[in-house]
Protein backbone atom coordinates (compact mmCIF):
# COMPACT_ATOMS: atom_id res chain seq x y z
CA UNK A 1 0.00 0.00 0.00
CA UNK A 2 1.26 3.41 -0.95
CA UNK A 3 2.17 5.77 1.87
CA UNK A 4 1.13 9.42 1.58
CA UNK A 5 3.18 12.10 3.29
CA UNK A 6 1.55 15.22 4.67
CA UNK A 7 3.25 17.13 1.88
CA UNK A 8 1.63 14.89 -0.74
CA UNK A 9 -1.76 15.68 0.69
CA UNK A 10 -1.13 19.38 1.06
CA UNK A 11 0.37 19.69 -2.42
CA UNK A 12 -2.70 18.14 -4.03
CA UNK A 13 -5.05 20.29 -2.00
CA UNK A 14 -3.13 23.45 -2.89
CA UNK A 15 -3.24 22.55 -6.58
CA UNK A 16 -7.01 22.28 -6.32
CA UNK A 17 -7.16 25.57 -4.37
CA UNK A 18 -6.21 27.31 -7.61
CA UNK A 19 -9.61 26.34 -8.98
CA UNK A 20 -11.38 27.59 -5.89
CA UNK A 21 -9.64 30.92 -6.38
CA UNK A 22 -10.35 31.08 -10.11
CA UNK A 23 -14.01 30.17 -9.59
CA UNK A 24 -14.31 32.76 -6.79
CA UNK A 25 -12.79 35.48 -8.96
CA UNK A 26 -14.99 34.61 -11.93
CA UNK A 27 -18.10 34.56 -9.73
CA UNK A 28 -17.20 37.80 -8.02
CA UNK A 29 -16.27 39.75 -11.16
CA UNK A 30 -19.06 38.28 -13.28
CA UNK A 31 -21.51 38.63 -10.42
CA UNK A 32 -20.39 42.23 -9.92
CA UNK A 33 -21.07 43.07 -13.58
CA UNK A 34 -24.48 41.38 -13.60
CA UNK A 35 -25.19 42.85 -10.16
CA UNK A 36 -24.54 46.37 -11.44
CA UNK A 37 -27.05 45.85 -14.27
CA UNK A 38 -29.52 44.46 -11.72
CA UNK A 39 -28.94 47.46 -9.47
CA UNK A 40 -29.86 49.85 -12.29
CA UNK A 41 -32.90 47.72 -13.07
CA UNK A 42 -33.89 47.59 -9.41
CA UNK A 43 -33.98 51.38 -9.07
CA UNK A 44 -35.28 52.06 -12.58
CA UNK A 45 -38.07 54.57 -13.05
CA UNK A 46 -40.01 51.94 -15.01
CA UNK A 47 -42.11 49.66 -12.90
CA UNK A 48 -41.85 46.58 -15.17
CA UNK A 49 -38.05 46.67 -15.02
CA UNK A 50 -38.08 47.18 -11.26
CA UNK A 51 -40.44 44.25 -10.78
CA UNK A 52 -38.30 42.00 -12.97
CA UNK A 53 -35.19 42.80 -10.93
CA UNK A 54 -37.03 42.31 -7.66
CA UNK A 55 -38.34 38.90 -8.75
CA UNK A 56 -34.88 37.85 -9.92
CA UNK A 57 -33.31 38.84 -6.63
CA UNK A 58 -36.00 37.16 -4.55
CA UNK A 59 -35.76 33.99 -6.61
CA UNK A 60 -31.99 33.69 -6.30
CA UNK A 61 -31.86 34.72 -2.66
CA UNK A 62 -34.84 32.57 -1.76
CA UNK A 63 -33.56 29.26 -3.08
CA UNK A 64 -30.48 27.32 -1.93
CA UNK A 65 -27.36 27.77 -4.04
CA UNK A 66 -27.19 23.99 -4.23
CA UNK A 67 -30.55 23.83 -6.02
CA UNK A 68 -29.37 26.49 -8.46
CA UNK A 69 -26.26 24.42 -9.18
CA UNK A 70 -28.37 21.29 -9.72
CA UNK A 71 -30.72 23.11 -12.09
CA UNK A 72 -27.83 24.61 -14.07
CA UNK A 73 -26.08 21.24 -14.28
CA UNK A 74 -28.85 18.63 -14.55
CA UNK A 75 -31.79 20.79 -15.56
CA UNK A 76 -30.24 22.02 -18.78
CA UNK A 77 -29.08 18.47 -19.44
CA UNK A 78 -32.73 17.38 -19.61
CA UNK A 79 -33.16 19.59 -22.66
CA UNK A 80 -30.27 17.89 -24.35
CA UNK A 81 -27.87 20.72 -23.58
CA UNK A 82 -24.63 19.23 -22.33
CA UNK A 83 -23.30 21.54 -19.64
CA UNK A 84 -19.80 20.86 -18.33
CA UNK A 85 -19.42 21.15 -14.56
CA UNK A 86 -17.19 24.25 -14.73
CA UNK A 87 -19.73 26.11 -16.84
CA UNK A 88 -22.68 25.20 -14.63
CA UNK A 89 -20.66 26.11 -11.53
CA UNK A 90 -19.52 29.46 -12.96
CA UNK A 91 -22.94 30.40 -14.28
CA UNK A 92 -24.85 29.51 -11.13
CA UNK A 93 -22.37 31.30 -8.88
CA UNK A 94 -22.34 34.43 -11.06
CA UNK A 95 -26.15 34.66 -11.03
CA UNK A 96 -26.30 33.94 -7.30
CA UNK A 97 -23.58 36.49 -6.44
CA UNK A 98 -25.28 39.09 -8.62
CA UNK A 99 -28.54 38.84 -6.69
CA UNK A 100 -26.81 39.55 -3.38
CA UNK A 101 -24.46 42.28 -4.63
CA UNK A 102 -27.35 44.10 -6.34
CA UNK A 103 -29.27 44.20 -3.09
CA UNK A 104 -26.24 45.25 -1.01
CA UNK A 105 -25.53 48.06 -3.47
CA UNK A 106 -29.15 49.15 -3.64
CA UNK A 107 -28.99 49.73 0.08
CA UNK A 108 -25.89 51.88 -0.41
CA UNK A 109 -27.49 53.93 -3.20
CA UNK A 110 -30.60 54.49 -1.10
CA UNK A 111 -28.45 55.64 1.81
CA UNK A 112 -27.46 58.71 -0.24
CA UNK A 113 -29.53 61.71 0.81
CA UNK A 114 -32.52 62.53 -1.39
CA UNK A 115 -31.22 66.09 -1.70
CA UNK A 116 -28.33 64.82 -3.82
CA UNK A 117 -30.80 63.50 -6.39
CA UNK A 118 -32.80 66.72 -6.26
CA UNK A 119 -29.81 69.03 -6.56
CA UNK A 120 -28.35 67.13 -9.50
CA UNK A 121 -31.77 66.89 -11.18
CA UNK A 122 -32.36 70.61 -10.81
CA UNK A 123 -29.00 71.22 -12.52
CA UNK A 124 -30.37 69.38 -15.54
CA UNK A 125 -28.64 66.02 -15.18
CA UNK A 126 -30.31 62.92 -16.56
CA UNK A 127 -30.71 59.81 -14.45
CA UNK A 128 -27.59 58.06 -15.72
CA UNK A 129 -25.53 61.22 -15.24
CA UNK A 130 -26.82 61.56 -11.68
CA UNK A 131 -25.85 57.98 -10.95
CA UNK A 132 -22.43 58.23 -12.54
CA UNK A 133 -21.25 61.58 -11.26
CA UNK A 134 -23.13 62.14 -8.02
CA UNK A 135 -24.70 59.04 -6.50
CA UNK A 136 -22.33 56.15 -7.27
CA UNK A 137 -19.10 57.93 -6.22
CA UNK A 138 -20.67 58.45 -2.79
CA UNK A 139 -22.41 55.07 -2.62
CA UNK A 140 -19.21 53.23 -3.54
CA UNK A 141 -17.52 54.46 -0.40
CA UNK A 142 -20.25 52.91 1.73
CA UNK A 143 -20.36 49.79 -0.44
CA UNK A 144 -16.72 48.75 -0.14
CA UNK A 145 -16.78 47.07 3.30
CA UNK A 146 -19.97 45.00 2.82
CA UNK A 147 -18.90 44.04 -0.71
CA UNK A 148 -15.52 42.79 0.46
CA UNK A 149 -17.29 41.06 3.32
CA UNK A 150 -19.62 39.29 0.91
CA UNK A 151 -16.68 37.98 -1.12
CA UNK A 152 -16.10 35.60 1.82
CA UNK A 153 -19.55 34.11 1.19
CA UNK A 154 -18.65 33.64 -2.47
CA UNK A 155 -15.47 31.71 -1.62
CA UNK A 156 -17.36 29.46 0.75
CA UNK A 157 -20.12 29.09 -1.84
CA UNK A 158 -17.69 27.58 -4.32
CA UNK A 159 -17.40 24.54 -2.01
CA UNK A 160 -20.89 23.47 -3.11
CA UNK A 161 -19.77 23.07 -6.70
CA UNK A 162 -17.90 19.92 -5.63
CA UNK A 163 -21.30 18.18 -5.60
CA UNK A 164 -21.75 18.57 -9.36
CA UNK A 165 -18.22 17.29 -9.90
CA UNK A 166 -16.20 20.47 -10.29
CA UNK A 167 -12.77 19.71 -8.84
CA UNK A 168 -11.92 22.52 -6.46
CA UNK A 169 -10.68 22.43 -2.90
CA UNK A 170 -13.60 20.54 -1.33
CA UNK A 171 -13.83 17.99 -4.10
CA UNK A 172 -10.05 17.47 -3.94
CA UNK A 173 -10.46 16.92 -0.20
CA UNK A 174 -12.94 14.11 -0.87
CA UNK A 175 -10.73 12.55 -3.52
CA UNK A 176 -7.63 12.67 -1.33
CA UNK A 177 -9.55 11.26 1.63
CA UNK A 178 -10.69 8.33 -0.45
CA UNK A 179 -7.10 7.60 -1.40
CA UNK A 180 -5.49 8.14 2.00
CA UNK A 181 -8.22 7.18 4.50
CA UNK A 182 -7.12 10.14 6.60
CA UNK A 183 -10.32 12.24 6.70
CA UNK A 184 -9.45 14.25 9.80
CA UNK A 185 -6.05 15.34 8.47
CA UNK A 186 -7.34 16.07 4.99
CA UNK A 187 -10.47 17.99 5.95
CA UNK A 188 -8.52 19.76 8.66
CA UNK A 189 -6.13 21.02 6.01
CA UNK A 190 -9.04 21.89 3.70
CA UNK A 191 -10.58 23.97 6.47
CA UNK A 192 -7.28 25.71 7.16
CA UNK A 193 -6.88 26.64 3.51
CA UNK A 194 -10.41 28.06 3.37
CA UNK A 195 -9.67 29.99 6.51
CA UNK A 196 -6.44 31.33 5.03
CA UNK A 197 -8.42 32.60 2.04
CA UNK A 198 -11.36 34.07 3.94
CA UNK A 199 -9.85 35.51 7.07
CA UNK A 200 -7.74 38.22 5.37
CA UNK A 201 -10.85 39.30 3.47
CA UNK A 202 -12.93 39.57 6.63
CA UNK A 203 -10.18 41.52 8.31
CA UNK A 204 -9.72 43.90 5.38
CA UNK A 205 -13.48 44.47 5.34
CA UNK A 206 -13.31 45.57 8.97
CA UNK A 207 -10.22 47.66 8.28
CA UNK A 208 -11.87 49.37 5.30
CA UNK A 209 -14.97 50.10 7.32
CA UNK A 210 -12.89 51.91 9.90
CA UNK A 211 -10.71 53.63 7.32
CA UNK A 212 -13.61 54.91 5.23
CA UNK A 213 -15.30 55.72 8.53
CA UNK A 214 -18.62 54.98 6.99
CA UNK A 215 -20.82 55.75 9.95
CA UNK A 216 -19.52 59.26 10.42
CA UNK A 217 -19.17 60.65 6.92
CA UNK A 218 -21.27 63.29 5.22
CA UNK A 219 -22.56 64.57 8.55
CA UNK B 1 -44.78 89.34 -21.41
CA UNK B 2 -44.47 86.94 -18.53
CA UNK B 3 -41.36 84.88 -17.98
CA UNK B 4 -42.95 82.30 -15.73
CA UNK B 5 -46.59 81.39 -16.34
CA UNK B 6 -48.35 79.30 -13.74
CA UNK B 7 -51.92 78.53 -14.75
CA UNK B 8 -54.55 76.69 -12.68
CA UNK B 9 -51.89 74.43 -11.16
CA UNK B 10 -53.16 71.59 -9.00
CA UNK B 11 -51.10 69.06 -7.12
CA UNK B 12 -52.21 66.17 -4.98
CA UNK B 13 -50.25 63.74 -2.85
CA UNK B 14 -52.63 60.79 -2.77
CA UNK B 15 -56.01 62.06 -1.58
CA UNK B 16 -54.45 65.20 -0.13
CA UNK B 17 -54.68 68.19 -2.48
CA UNK B 18 -51.89 70.63 -1.59
CA UNK B 19 -52.24 73.03 -4.51
CA UNK B 20 -55.81 73.94 -5.42
CA UNK B 21 -55.53 75.95 -8.61
CA UNK B 22 -52.63 78.38 -8.50
CA UNK B 23 -52.35 81.23 -10.98
CA UNK B 24 -49.24 83.35 -11.01
CA UNK B 25 -47.43 85.21 -13.78
CA UNK B 26 -43.94 86.48 -13.15
CA UNK B 27 -42.38 89.19 -15.33
CA UNK B 28 -38.65 89.17 -16.13
CA UNK B 29 -36.61 90.72 -13.33
CA UNK B 30 -39.34 90.39 -10.74
CA UNK B 31 -38.43 89.24 -7.26
CA UNK B 32 -41.28 87.33 -5.67
CA UNK B 33 -41.48 86.28 -2.04
CA UNK B 34 -43.83 83.43 -1.23
CA UNK B 35 -44.90 83.43 2.39
CA UNK B 36 -47.35 81.37 4.39
CA UNK B 37 -47.70 78.81 7.14
CA UNK B 38 -46.02 75.45 6.81
CA UNK B 39 -48.30 73.12 4.92
CA UNK B 40 -49.73 75.97 2.85
CA UNK B 41 -48.12 74.51 -0.30
CA UNK B 42 -45.44 77.16 -0.88
CA UNK B 43 -42.50 74.77 -1.12
CA UNK B 44 -44.52 72.37 -3.26
CA UNK B 45 -45.35 75.18 -5.68
CA UNK B 46 -41.67 76.06 -5.99
CA UNK B 47 -40.69 72.43 -6.54
CA UNK B 48 -43.32 72.09 -9.27
CA UNK B 49 -41.84 74.98 -11.23
CA UNK B 50 -38.70 73.00 -12.10
CA UNK B 51 -40.36 69.62 -12.17
CA UNK B 52 -39.08 68.13 -8.91
CA UNK B 53 -42.76 67.46 -8.34
CA UNK B 54 -45.10 66.69 -11.20
CA UNK B 55 -48.34 68.65 -11.28
CA UNK B 56 -51.72 66.94 -11.31
CA UNK B 57 -53.43 69.64 -13.36
CA UNK B 58 -52.90 73.03 -15.01
CA UNK B 59 -49.72 74.15 -16.71
CA UNK B 60 -46.38 75.75 -15.96
CA UNK B 61 -44.01 77.29 -18.45
CA UNK B 62 -40.76 79.16 -18.04
CA UNK B 63 -39.67 81.29 -21.01
CA UNK B 64 -41.59 79.02 -23.34
CA UNK B 65 -40.33 75.75 -21.83
CA UNK B 66 -43.30 73.68 -20.73
CA UNK B 67 -43.31 71.44 -17.68
CA UNK B 68 -43.89 67.96 -19.11
CA UNK B 69 -43.02 64.60 -17.63
CA UNK B 70 -40.21 63.46 -19.87
CA UNK B 71 -36.44 63.81 -19.63
CA UNK B 72 -36.06 66.11 -22.65
CA UNK B 73 -38.65 68.67 -21.56
CA UNK B 74 -37.49 68.54 -17.97
CA UNK B 75 -33.90 69.20 -19.00
CA UNK B 76 -34.91 72.15 -21.19
CA UNK B 77 -36.94 73.57 -18.33
CA UNK B 78 -34.24 73.04 -15.71
CA UNK B 79 -31.62 74.76 -17.85
CA UNK B 80 -33.80 77.88 -17.66
CA UNK B 81 -34.53 77.83 -13.96
CA UNK B 82 -32.02 77.01 -11.25
CA UNK B 83 -32.86 75.97 -7.72
CA UNK B 84 -31.28 76.48 -4.31
CA UNK B 85 -32.28 74.33 -1.36
CA UNK B 86 -32.64 74.75 2.36
CA UNK B 87 -30.06 72.00 3.00
CA UNK B 88 -27.54 73.31 0.38
CA UNK B 89 -27.18 69.82 -1.14
CA UNK B 90 -23.61 70.31 -2.28
CA UNK B 91 -21.89 67.20 -3.61
CA UNK B 92 -19.70 66.17 -0.64
CA UNK B 93 -17.27 64.08 -2.71
CA UNK B 94 -16.28 67.04 -4.91
CA UNK B 95 -14.38 70.23 -4.11
CA UNK B 96 -16.14 73.57 -4.19
CA UNK B 97 -14.74 74.11 -7.69
CA UNK B 98 -15.80 70.61 -8.73
CA UNK B 99 -19.32 71.28 -7.52
CA UNK B 100 -19.63 74.34 -9.74
CA UNK B 101 -17.89 72.73 -12.73
CA UNK B 102 -19.67 69.35 -12.82
CA UNK B 103 -23.04 70.20 -14.29
CA UNK B 104 -21.52 72.57 -16.84
CA UNK B 105 -19.33 69.84 -18.33
CA UNK B 106 -21.86 67.02 -17.94
CA UNK B 107 -25.09 68.75 -18.92
CA UNK B 108 -23.98 71.60 -21.17
CA UNK B 109 -20.85 69.83 -22.48
CA UNK B 110 -18.82 72.98 -21.82
CA UNK B 111 -15.11 72.22 -22.21
CA UNK B 112 -13.11 71.88 -19.02
CA UNK B 113 -11.23 75.19 -19.31
CA UNK B 114 -14.27 77.32 -19.96
CA UNK B 115 -16.18 75.56 -17.18
CA UNK B 116 -13.38 76.22 -14.71
CA UNK B 117 -13.19 79.88 -15.72
CA UNK B 118 -16.95 80.18 -15.26
CA UNK B 119 -16.72 78.44 -11.88
CA UNK B 120 -14.05 80.85 -10.69
CA UNK B 121 -16.08 83.85 -11.88
CA UNK B 122 -19.22 82.64 -10.09
CA UNK B 123 -17.33 81.81 -6.90
CA UNK B 124 -15.75 85.27 -6.95
CA UNK B 125 -19.22 86.70 -7.39
CA UNK B 126 -20.38 85.09 -4.13
CA UNK B 127 -17.07 86.01 -2.46
CA UNK B 128 -15.63 82.49 -2.26
CA UNK B 129 -13.03 82.41 -5.02
CA UNK B 130 -10.36 81.49 -2.45
CA UNK B 131 -12.28 78.32 -1.45
CA UNK B 132 -12.04 76.74 -4.91
CA UNK B 133 -10.11 73.69 -3.71
CA UNK B 134 -11.84 73.23 -0.34
CA UNK B 135 -14.38 70.48 0.32
CA UNK B 136 -17.95 71.36 1.32
CA UNK B 137 -17.57 69.95 4.85
CA UNK B 138 -14.74 72.41 5.48
CA UNK B 139 -17.09 75.36 4.96
CA UNK B 140 -19.62 77.06 7.21
CA UNK B 141 -23.30 76.75 6.37
CA UNK B 142 -23.41 80.25 4.94
CA UNK B 143 -20.41 79.54 2.73
CA UNK B 144 -21.93 76.27 1.56
CA UNK B 145 -25.13 78.03 0.59
CA UNK B 146 -23.16 80.65 -1.35
CA UNK B 147 -21.39 77.82 -3.21
CA UNK B 148 -24.82 76.36 -4.01
CA UNK B 149 -25.83 79.73 -5.43
CA UNK B 150 -22.64 79.88 -7.53
CA UNK B 151 -23.32 76.35 -8.74
CA UNK B 152 -26.81 77.30 -9.89
CA UNK B 153 -25.60 80.55 -11.48
CA UNK B 154 -22.89 78.76 -13.46
CA UNK B 155 -25.64 77.14 -15.53
CA UNK B 156 -26.74 80.65 -16.55
CA UNK B 157 -30.42 80.27 -15.66
CA UNK B 158 -32.91 83.04 -16.40
CA UNK B 159 -34.69 82.51 -13.10
CA UNK B 160 -33.78 81.14 -9.68
CA UNK B 161 -35.98 79.32 -7.19
CA UNK B 162 -34.93 79.67 -3.56
CA UNK B 163 -36.53 77.23 -1.14
CA UNK B 164 -36.09 78.62 2.39
CA UNK B 165 -32.41 79.07 1.69
CA UNK B 166 -31.60 80.68 5.02
CA UNK B 167 -33.74 78.48 7.27
CA UNK B 168 -30.98 75.98 8.04
CA UNK B 169 -28.42 78.66 8.86
CA UNK B 170 -27.25 80.01 12.17
CA UNK B 171 -28.62 83.54 12.64
CA UNK B 172 -25.23 85.21 12.18
CA UNK B 173 -24.77 83.52 8.78
CA UNK B 174 -28.09 84.58 7.29
CA UNK B 175 -26.91 88.05 6.32
CA UNK B 176 -24.05 86.90 4.07
CA UNK B 177 -26.42 84.73 2.02
CA UNK B 178 -29.12 87.35 1.81
CA UNK B 179 -26.65 89.97 0.64
CA UNK B 180 -25.71 87.71 -2.27
CA UNK B 181 -29.40 87.32 -3.13
CA UNK B 182 -29.88 91.07 -2.82
CA UNK B 183 -27.09 91.62 -5.36
CA UNK B 184 -28.65 89.11 -7.74
CA UNK B 185 -31.95 90.93 -7.48
CA UNK B 186 -30.23 94.24 -8.15
CA UNK B 187 -28.63 92.77 -11.27
CA UNK B 188 -32.07 91.92 -12.61
CA UNK B 189 -32.25 88.17 -11.92
CA UNK B 190 -35.78 86.83 -11.73
CA UNK B 191 -36.22 85.28 -8.29
CA UNK B 192 -38.95 83.27 -6.63
CA UNK B 193 -38.23 82.68 -3.00
CA UNK B 194 -40.04 80.90 -0.25
CA UNK B 195 -38.85 82.73 2.82
CA UNK B 196 -39.47 83.56 6.44
CA UNK B 197 -37.27 86.67 6.25
CA UNK B 198 -40.07 89.23 6.28
CA UNK B 199 -37.75 92.21 6.48
CA UNK B 200 -35.85 90.99 3.46
CA UNK B 201 -39.09 90.38 1.58
CA UNK B 202 -40.26 93.90 2.36
CA UNK B 203 -36.96 95.49 1.28
CA UNK B 204 -36.09 93.55 -1.84
CA UNK B 205 -39.16 91.93 -3.34
CA UNK B 206 -41.35 93.43 -6.00
CA UNK B 207 -44.36 91.30 -5.03
CA UNK B 208 -45.34 89.16 -2.11
CA UNK B 209 -47.54 86.08 -2.45
CA UNK B 210 -49.33 84.89 0.67
CA UNK B 211 -50.38 81.27 0.37
CA UNK B 212 -53.03 79.65 2.53
CA UNK B 213 -54.42 76.12 2.26
CA UNK B 214 -53.13 75.54 -1.25
CA UNK B 215 -54.33 78.81 -2.72
CA UNK B 216 -52.87 82.24 -3.40
CA UNK B 217 -54.71 84.07 -0.65
CA UNK B 218 -53.29 87.55 -1.14
CA UNK B 219 -50.82 89.02 -3.58
CA UNK B 220 -49.40 92.47 -4.05
CA UNK B 221 -46.42 94.78 -3.57
CA UNK B 222 -44.79 94.31 -0.15
CA UNK B 223 -45.91 97.73 1.01
CA UNK B 224 -49.56 96.76 0.58
CA UNK B 225 -49.37 93.18 1.73
CA UNK B 226 -47.41 93.89 4.88
CA UNK B 227 -48.91 97.26 5.85
CA UNK B 228 -52.48 96.66 4.82
CA UNK B 229 -53.36 92.96 4.93
CA UNK B 230 -56.93 92.37 3.73
CA UNK B 231 -57.76 88.91 5.01
CA UNK B 232 -57.92 87.66 8.61
CA UNK B 233 -55.57 84.76 7.72
CA UNK B 234 -52.80 87.09 6.56
CA UNK B 235 -53.37 89.39 9.54
CA UNK B 236 -53.00 86.43 11.84
CA UNK B 237 -49.92 85.20 9.97
CA UNK B 238 -48.25 88.60 10.24
CA UNK B 239 -49.35 89.01 13.82
CA UNK B 240 -51.22 92.31 13.30
CA UNK B 241 -54.68 92.96 14.66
Amino acid sequence: MTEFTLWDILRNLLLATRWTIVLSLVSFIGGGAVGLLLLFARISTRKAIRTFARCYIELFQGTPLLMQLFIAFFGLGLFGIDVPAWLAAGLALILWTASFLAEIWRGCVEAIAKGQWEASASLGMGRLQQMRYVILPQAMKIAVPPTVGFSVQVIKGTALTSIIGFVELSKAGTVVTNATFLPFTVYGLVALIYFALCWPLSRSSQFLERKLNVAHRNH
Amino acid sequence: MSLIEITEVRKSFGPNEVLKGINLDVAPGEVIAIIGKSGSGKSTLLRCINGLEMISGGSISVAGAQLLDDQLHLKTLRLKVGMIFQQFNLFPHLTVGGNVILSQTVVKKTDAKAAEAMARRMLDRVGLGHKFDAYPDELSGGQQQRVAIARALAMEPIALLCDEITSALDPELVAEVLSVVRELAAEGMTLLMVTHEMKFARDVCSRVVFMHQGRVHEIGPPGEVFSNPQTPELKQFLGVH
